[in-house]
């Protein structure tokens, strides 16, 4: 055995969400407990309470495979869907898999409603037809249609609820779930299975070449070898509703997408006094196809990230996200048909340009001043990559690598980022961070986006302006 | 200082241009005074015109540089073009489809990801289409081209490797395969991949047997297809085909145009569908080409024949021996003893009457030293001009821009 002195420092990065609870079994079974490692901590730097060498982060499962592969972290765990969403794309990440770790099984399929007539695979790769597909998943979608020789194919990448896209608004969705059954509960059908997954531990190539972590290694290895493995009866509770519905073709229909998340309280106590009645939009039991009191509009609850995209391609006509949203997409599509037709007033933010409290940089100029001398380029961590590049290129800075994050941002500062482009309520997280403000480029509410060609068309005209009007009302009203 | 240069790029210095340049004008040269027209298609396309069944294959496509524009939302990518046949096509069917022959050629670049960095990910091709005619004689045609073109350039023992797209479909038919087992065993095969074809166990022995003639046996003459045609186990699907590579082969043999018969010489695209044909110089693969008379129907035309290939330039650089010293070394540095405002007009109208009478010339007003043949030194003093022949080591003075001319032209 190795006394202390002769090991390595070692970085394990760790996922939240789904495969926290599991995890957190599996590390404390095999004596590699941390403490705080739990649902829904505030901590996200985690010390090992018996191996004072190794210490942890917490990350969304997503960034895990990134955040190896470029070398902050030595180790981590995630599923091996995102390791392949990764591959995919970059097939030469300096990435090991070094372990199944068996639990969280599941499978990424390539789903259809069953209420469209898309019957076989075969049918994809002909006509002249260009397939909209909804995913988490972009990489491998891409790699997917390529292989099935689709010939024509539109990747909508989403943040989340691909599976609610089918049939009105989105032909095919590329989506994990457990089984089979997971992806007809939700009323589509399987067309391919794209690959089946599994928790796994990774390793940086390059640390895995070059430090001792043997002993680490050593425990998870035990810890495969146990007879009874609790972590693998750890069911995650995946709060995917599954609901029957009969889909809605009707061209006249308004199609109108609300907010899940922080801003689905404050969205339905808005509608509530718009006097607008959803039913199915509520905390405590969410319907992604809640019913409206006015039959002539159909409504889906989807991430706000994804509204402008959506609604520019006509997959909705109305939508309510932030205006942080809307920005990002018009800083990546300046020409985008999306516009904001009422600020909702509510769900007020600022996004802001945060740096650790320990940089003495007080505004953008002293950081690049900073920059200049260090010679390597600014790290920036952002979840909206689209305006955290135009603020980089609108100050001029020359050298910076954007790393794209989906939430818990704060948690890059300042290991494994320099600035970060967040939106803050108070700043009060920030500051328990030790971060501060170094600068504000705007101020966000929720508003009501269309599309500038729809809210034109015939058919829908005089709906969309009499919704649009009471929104307005409303919004006059607070 | 790190060189901020993209990985994958090449910057191509003068000497590189030059070569370039000399290899393009060669080429031009020979495809104008065989008939054919010069187009340019854009850098960007449409990534759907590439994705179609029996273009690119899927590994292809993986390396392609594609992306969303600036009015992407749709989801409709574009890509740097990763080909330079498939645009031509697009081009032939928005412009000129009424043309029964179309002969057009160009000068492209082409891009495509490669891992290492340490190959050009962009690499420029000299490429020739023959739209529009389905005859033997047409492939012949582009094959001597080719061969012109090459030979111009001074490139000894070029290799011609022949193939035949049309018999390997035939053959694969044959193992009776599902259809999308088809294609995957295809794009296999095009990927460089032969292995996979001998790994196959049919069902039919005979036809294991056919395909291992095929892939092992390397043919010198149109006899050697005749006598695979004489095989009892040729099944009657594949005649067709070898029927068409045979014609071509002889109509090769009696212009005495030396090649090899190797099946395993087709790669990368999809899209042939006949003749396939690799240059090969110095163990180097120089260009390549072939029929493809599915591709434009396919992506939106009517039906039409065609067959092309293309020159790679970036392996043809390095084999082109260095010019003869360029012809730039008899030209001439002006320069003036004294920068006063007077002598550098003078100067400025020396160059230019020089260049009127065919030199190229140089202007230099601080005092460096130059390899150019002659020096013609502005004074502030009589005699005005001084003409120095650097080659041999001789001065003479001249009294007027004209003089100076006639002594630059006495010395020559």
């Amino acid at each position: 055995m190795l006394t202390e002195g002769q090991l390595d420092y070692v970085r394990i990065a760790l996922p939240k969400g789904r495969l926290l609870p599991a995890t957190a079994c599996l590390l404390k079974e095999t004596e590699l407990e941390f403490k705080d490692y739990t649902q829904g901590t505030r901590a996200y730097r985690l010390k090992s309470t018996k191996l004072p060498y190794l210490s942890a982060k917490i990350f969304q499962e997503k960034d895990i495979p990134i955040q190896v592969a470029v070398g902050n972290y030595d180790l981590g765990i995630c599923s091996l869907d995102w390791i392949e969403e990764l591959l995919a794309k970059y097939p030469a990440s300096a990435l090991i898999k070094v372990a199944d770790l068996e639990y969280s099984k599941g499978n990424l399929y390539l789903a259809a409603s069953r209420y469209r007539n898309i019957s076989s695979l075969q049918e994809l790769s002909t006509g002249q037809y260009s397939w909209r597909i909804v995913t988490e998943y972009p990489n491998l979608a891409e790699i997917a249609a390529l292989n099935l020789r689709l010939r024509r194919f539109r990747i909508f990448p989403v943040w989340g609820a691909a599976e609610v896209y089918p049939p009105e608004n989105a032909d095919l969705a590329l989506l994990w779930a457990r089984d089979d059954s997971e992806i007809r509960a939700q009323s589509l059908f399987s067309l391919k299975t794209l690959l089946s997954s599994t928790a796994f531990l990774i390793a940086n190539q390059e640390s895995w070449q070059a430090k001792n972590f043997s002993q680490v290694i050593a425990y998870f290895s035990q810890g495969l070898e146990m007879k009874a493995k609790p972590w693998l009866k750890i069911k995650p509770d995946v709060a995917k509703s599954s609901n029957s519905f009969r889909p809605d073709f009707n061209e006249e229909k308004v199609w109108l997408a609300l907010p899940d998340g922080h801003q689905q309280p404050p969205t339905s106590e808005f509608l509530n006094k718009a006097g607008l009645k959803l039913q199915g939009y509520s905390e405590n039991k969410l319907n992604r196809r809640p019913r409206f009191n006015l039959d002539w509009v159909n409504v889906k609850v989807i991430r706000p990230q994804d509204m402008p995209l959506q609604v520019a391609n006509g997959n909705f006509d109305l939508a309510i996200t932030g205006k942080d949203w809307l920005l990002d997409h018009l800083c990546r599509f300046p020409s985008s048909p999306v516009v904001e037709l009422v600020d909702l007033g509510f769900g007020q933010v600022k996004v802001v340009a945060v740096v650790s409290q320990d940089l003495p940089v007080a505004n953008i100029d002293q950081l690049k001043q900073v920059q200049d001398v260090n010679l390597s380029p600014l790290r920036v961590a952002s979840e909206y990559v689209n305006i955290a590049d135009k603020y980089l290129h609108d100050n001029h800075v020359s050298q910076y690598k954007l790393i794209p994050t989906w939430g818990a941002s704060e948690a890059f500062l300042p290991e494994d980022a320099d600035l970060l482009i967040e939106n803050t309520q108070t700043g009060k997280t920030l500051a328990k961070h030790n971060l501060k403000i170094m600068d504000t480029l705007f101020q966000s509410t929720a508003c009501l986006i269309g599309n500038r060609n729809s809210v034109e068309s015939l058919p829908k005209k005089e709906k969309i302006a009499s919704l649009v009007e009471s929104f307005r009302q409303a919004a006059e009203a607070n | 200082m790190t060189s901020q240069k993209c990985k994958g790029a090449r910057d191509l210095l003068p000497k590189d241009t030059e070569a370039f340049r000399y290899i393009e004008d060669v080429f031009r040269r020979s495809c104008l005074s065989w008939g054919y027209q010069e187009v340019r298609t854009p850098t960007l396309e449409y990534m759907y015109l590439f994705t179609a069944a029996g273009t690119l294959t899927p590994n292809m496509l993986s390396k392609v540089y594609s992306f969303l524009d600036w009015d992407g939302w749709s989801g409709e990518r574009v890509v740097l073009r990763p080909d330079g046949t498939i645009p031509i096509a697009r081009l032939y069917i928005e412009n000129l489809s009424q043309q029964e022959i179309a002969r057009l050629f160009y000068v492209t670049n082409v891009f495509a990801f490669e891992e290492t960095g340490k190959e050009n990910r962009e690499r420029w091709q000299c490429g020739v289409e023959l739209i529009g005619s389905d005859k033997p004689a047409s492939d012949a045609e582009l094959i001597l081209l080719a061969i012109e073109i090459l030979r111009s350039l001074n490139i000894s023992d070029v290799q011609i490797q022949l193939s035949h797209a049309g018999v390997l479909k035939a053959l694969l038919k044959e193992l009776k395969l599902k259809p999308d087992e088809e294609i995957r065993l295809l794009d296999q095969v095009f990927d460089g991949n032969w292995q996979v074809l001998t790994e196959t166990k049919p069902s039919n022995s005979d036809i294991g047997r056919l395909i291992s003639l095929f892939l092992n046996l390397r043919g010198k003459t149109s006899g050697f297809l005749e006598n695979l045609k004489a095989l009892p186990q040729i099944p009657v699907t594949l005649k067709p085909a070898l029927d068409n590579f045979s014609e071509i082969a002889s109509l090769l043999d009696a212009l005495s145009c030396n090649y090899q018969i190797d099946i395993t010489s087709t790669r990368g695209f999809e899209y042939y569908t006949g003749l396939c044909f690799q240059f090969s110089a110095k163990g180097e693969k120089i260009g390549s080409g072939g029929r493809y008379d599915n591709l434009i129907p396919l992506i939106g035309g009517k039906s039409t024949p065609a067959c092309g290939f293309a020159l790679y330039v970036d392996p043809i650089i390095n084999l082109i021996q260095p010019q003869a010293k360029r012809k730039a070394g008899q030209g001439i540095l002006v320069k003036c003893d004294k920068t006063t405002p007077d002598s550098i007009k003078t100067s400025f109208q020396l160059a230019q009457s020089l260049r009127q009478a065919g030199y190229a010339t140089e202007l230099d007003f601080s005092g460096r030293q130059s390899d150019w043949r002659w020096i013609i030194t502005v004074q502030e003093k009589p005699p005005p001009f001084l003409v120095i022949d650097q080659a041999q080591n001789q001065k003479k003075e001249a009294s007027s821009i004209a003089d100076a001319i006639k002594t630059v032209g006495g010395f020559a």
